[in-house]
């Protein structure tokens, strides 16, 4: 191998402290890695959904591992609903240096324009304007022909009905009836103009598998993951972390010191933190283990009504 | 609850268990599919408080089950599946017993939505068929059994749901066990399991249950610990890499990267490119985790070549020894799942590992294996048919039962782009499956070199009487002159020895002009000009020979004359005779001639002479640098 090329890898002392993968991750991450392939050889232009969470980190790392030793072949996108955490930003900017990505951030500009935001406006009205417009621009703006997401299918019950390669019609639309079928992996990649795909390598990940392999492959993650006293405000029964300013303080509403930590990261005014000790990824498998709740019970935008998050992807939402 | 002990956390099995089962659900709508999922969920300590708690908020909602919880919510998850009571869509469920995780695809019923059924089966190591007691085997039962099958599952499970409804009847569920073997003789299960349960009470579900206390079988998870997978029966066939994406980022780095579908490779391993037949080294195994010493099914990797060989997407790397053979036809099974039927004039695409290619289909008929008559029923959503299927270029071919990875299929619409089949490989066609194409020796170009010029064809075609041999005789005479190597085929020459067995039926015609296409395509390979002439009447049958060409030279050339001046020539006196009446097909006459739409030169022998012609002919053999 040529010096060039010894120089696209990553440092290796970010990647150090690896351990052997079970069989059972070993085939996870194979899988994974023929999707990544499947895309960069037949879409003409990808790109890769990066939302700053454990999946994107993992799905970054995999797309990392699938053209070594040439760089990722596409771009990153991040969606900014300008409302993320700041420890998400910074891990964000610092985790594209370190795999040596390109990053496209998108705002919608519009929506920023008109004052949406989570705390006025409702987490509905800003997932709609800020998240699945914003994401809709950026894919339409691009003219990306397919998007990877982190997304699985354990964590929500329409997603568990999502293929592979999920068809999207020319105004990002997805109709369940019409889903291609995916026989011994033989995607049909094929496209009329302005149609997309949205390409889930995670599928059969779940959450479990997630923080295993980051832990496998050392995989660098966002702080927010650990247990660590943080500013919260209970509002609606969940623990919300006031990450600045922007979340005004209700009549009487004080904002305490607790050890919390997320499982799932979105924009913080509506991802509810739990309590926690867990300060390492040891901590986190052990309590994820004996854990009776799922995963997005923190995200309040799917509580909203039954079947939400159905509608939102047939708008076009990941 | 319905008085359910809350079961224990749910864990992960340890490295050394069983390993991971895929298994899929079927059956009709409201045999209890989602019912008996959602219930082995809950029963494995799989369901998580929130979902539980929405589960009892929305059985008062949607449920059919009055009081108790309907589990089948649990995974309906679309809102029309909880609104109309099915299942559209196959939903995925990850879960573990004691010794082994599962990803359980729950897959429709209904009709309409078989094709989703089939990406469920496709990956499946044991299929769960469900029948209700009640109603016994059903025509669904049967087409979802038939479907297991064509998809590669061996281990099938029989679950007789609602028991209860029939008292737990040992008679019953005799009688259907009876009936189902019968009907699955030869389907080719490897192991057949019948378990009478009732999922909505989780009868025999985990433990045996007092309502059939004649049944000494396994219960549904017991049989399911103990199904066998087939990974490790992948790491034991013939090694075969299929290559998806060719990565080179600089000038640096050139490698195959893809997921070996089956056996294993070493670094210094001879391969075998397939279908082009070259064969080369394997110099690395590259990842990220540094170089590899071997690979094995399962594993994606990116294989670097010591030699700079032609290998592009689509290519199967394979031992020399143990190689797929290279064919353009062959039979296959095909699972229809669009509502518009086969059309067999249409071309489609197939997909057969990382390849696509163009394909056309003909329904064969399932006794005789011959083509099946025209006035057959058409082949619509959601039947299965033995097809042959020929390809526009070759393929690296696997029967399915040798390697489901390499000879499963798929076919695409080309304009709708829709999957509208799913198949397997059966045996390819014209015993090709032992004739491998002879790389490495002496090769055209070589040939070519030595002849001191190139090889081509030249194509003539138009009427009896156009003047095509005259033209090609005198092509010939001057190439020859000029020292190059020549032959001249037309249909006079070729009749008398090579197709002698051939008559004047339209199949007889084809078959003449297919075969003397493959003799000019090996003159062309052995560096000569071949000069053909050959009335060749339709636009198919010179598409068909030019495609068997590649991208060897070669040249259509339309020999045109107005049919009363070919009459008047009549060097061979057929116009005299069709005139009588005593040949009632001649071209031109009783049976049509389809000008080409596109040739490479025409000549208007009407008004040109013999000499001008031929000079068009050769001045363009040397503008593209034949002669």
């Amino acid at each position: 191998m040529t010096a060039a090329l010894l120089e696209r890898r990553p440092a290796p002392t970010a990647f150090a402290d690896t351990r052997p993968l079970t069989a059972h991750l070993k085939r996870l991450e194979s899988e994974a890695i023929e999707i990544l392939r499947e895309v960069a050889a037949t879409a003409r232009n990808p790109v890769m959904l990066y939302s700053i969470g454990k999946d994107s980190g993992v799905l970054l790392h995999l797309a990392a591992k699938a053209f070594f030793p040439g760089p990722i072949p596409f771009p990153l996108l991040h969606v900014d609903t300008t409302w993320k955490f700041a420890d998400m930003i910074r891990h964000r900017d610092a985790v594209v240096k370190t795999y040596g990505a390109r990053l496209i951030v998108h705002v919608n500009a519009d929506g920023v324009a008109r004052g949406i935001d989570p705390v006025r406006s409702g987490s509905s009205l800003h997932t709609q304007v800020m998240k699945t417009e914003a994401l809709k621009q950026a894919l339409d703006r691009h003219g990306f022909d397919a998007a990877f997401g982190g997304a699985r299918r354990d964590e929500e019950k329409s997603r568990a009905k999502e293929r592979v390669f999920s068809f999207r019609t020319a105004e990002h639309g997805w109709d369940p009836r019409r889903q291609r079928p995916e026989p011994w992996r033989l995607y049909n990649t094929r496209l009329n103009a302005g149609e997309s795909f949205r390409v889930f390598p995670l599928s059969n990940w779940t959450e479990l598998d997630v923080w295993e392999y980051t832990r496998a492959q050392a995989i660098p993650v966002v702080p927010l993951y650990f247990a660590a006293p943080r500013p919260v405000v209970h509002r609606d029964g969940a623990m919300i972390v006031r990450d600045d300013e922007r979340l005004p303080l209700l009549p009487g509403e004080t904002a305490e010191l607790k050890r919390v930590r997320f499982r799932s990261l979105g924009c913080y005014p509506l991802s509810a933190a739990v309590s926690s000790d867990a300060d390492t990824l040891d901590a986190v498998i052990a309590e994820l283990k004996a854990s009776r709740v799922s995963e997005r019970q923190g995200r309040l935008i799917d509580a909203d009504e039954t079947a939400s998050m159905e509608k939102k992807k047939r708008e076009g939402y990941f | 609850m319905d008085g359910a002990a809350f079961p224990l956390s749910s864990q992960r099995p340890a490295e050394t268990s069983r390993g991971l089962l895929r298994f899929l659900t079927c059956g009709s709508v409201d045999d209890g599919k989602s019912t008996l999922i959602g219930r082995l969920l809950f029963e494995t300590g799989q369901v998580r408080d929130d979902h539980l708690t929405t589960l009892e908020r929305e059985s008062a909602r949607f449920g059919t089950t009055g009081e108790a919880p309907d589990y089948a919510l649990l995974l309906d998850g679309l809102e029309a599946e909880r609104e109309q009571g099915i299942t559209i869509d196959v939903a995925y469920r990850y879960f573990s017993s004691a010794a082994r995780s599962f990803i359980v695809a729950d897959t429709p019923g209904h009709a309409q939505y078989t094709r989703n059924m089939a990406t469920g089966a496709s990956t499946s190591d044991l299929a769960v068929i469900l029948v209700d007691a009640t109603r016994g085997i059903t025509d669904q039962t049967e087409r979802h059994s038939r479907i297991v099958s064509l998809f590669g599952i061996r281990q099938v499970v029989l679950a007789v749901n609602k028991m209860d409804r029939v008292e737990g009847s040992q008679a019953r569920f005799e009688a259907i066990e009876t009936a189902y073997r019968a009907f699955a003789e030869d389907l080719g299960f490897q192991s057949l399991t019948v378990i009478p349960l009732s999922a909505r009470h989780g009868d025999n579900l985990t433990i045996l249950s007092p309502l059939t206390p004649w049944y000494t079988g396994p219960t549904l998870l017991e049989a399911l610990d103990q199904a066998r997978t087939d990974v490790d029966l992948a790491v034991e066939r013939p090694f075969r890499f299929p290559v998806q994406y060719v990565n080179r980022p600089d000038a640096s780095f050139r490698g195959y990267a893809g997921t070996v579908a089956s056996g294993r490779v070493r670094t210094g391993d001879r391969i075998v490119v397939g279908p082009s037949g070259q064969s080369a080294t394997v110099a690395r195994i590259v990842t990220w985790d540094g170089d590899q010493p071997s690979a094995r099914a399962g594993d994606a990797v990116t294989l670097v070549l010591a030699e700079a060989v032609d290998v592009s997407r689509g290519d199967v790397l394979s031992h020399p020894r143990d190689r797929p053979a290279s064919v353009e036809r062959f039979v296959g099974r095909l699972l229809w799942m669009d509502e518009t039927p086969l059309d067999p004039a249409r071309s489609y695409l197939l997909r057969l590992g990382t390849r696509t290619v163009p394909a056309r289909v003909t329904v064969l008929d399932s006794a005789s294996d011959a083509p099946a008559p025209p006035d057959a029923e058409p082949l619509v959503m959601n039947t299965i048919a033995r097809c042959a299927l020929t390809l526009a270029s070759p393929v690296a071919f696997d029967a399915f039962v040798d390697d489901p990875l390499t000879g499963g299929f798929i076919l695409i619409d080309r304009e709708s782009h829709a999957t509208v089949a799913a198949g397997t490989a059966l045996h390819a066609l014209d015993q090709a499956a032992n004739i491998h194409v002879a790389a490495g020796g002496v090769d055209r170009r070589q040939r070519e070199r030595l002849n001191g010029h190139g090889g081509a064809a030249v194509w003539f075609t138009g009427l009896s009487g156009s003047g095509k041999s005259t033209i090609a005789a005198e092509v010939e005479r001057r190439l020859h002159a000029r020292g190059v190597r020549t032959v001249l085929l037309d249909g006079d020459n070729l009749r008398h020895g090579l197709n002698r067995d051939l008559g004047f039926s339209d199949a007889d015609r084809d078959e003449n002009v297919r075969r003397a296409g493959e003799v000019a395509r090996l003159f062309v390979d052995a560096g000569v000009v071949a000069l053909c002439a050959f009335i060749s009447p339709r636009q198919a049958q010179r598409d068909a020979v030019r495609a068997r060409f590649d991208e060897r030279p070669f040249m259509e050339v339309f020999v045109d004359a107005p049919v009363a001046l070919c009459r008047a020539r009549d060097p061979k006196g057929l116009y005299a005779k069709a005139g009588e009446g005593a040949i009632t097909d001649l071209t031109g006459v009783g049976a049509p001639y389809e000008a080409p739409a596109s040739p490479d030169i025409t000549l208007s022998t009407g008004t040109d002479t013999v000499e001008h012609s031929a000079a068009q002919v050769i001045a363009r053999l040397e503008a593209a640098g034949v002669i």
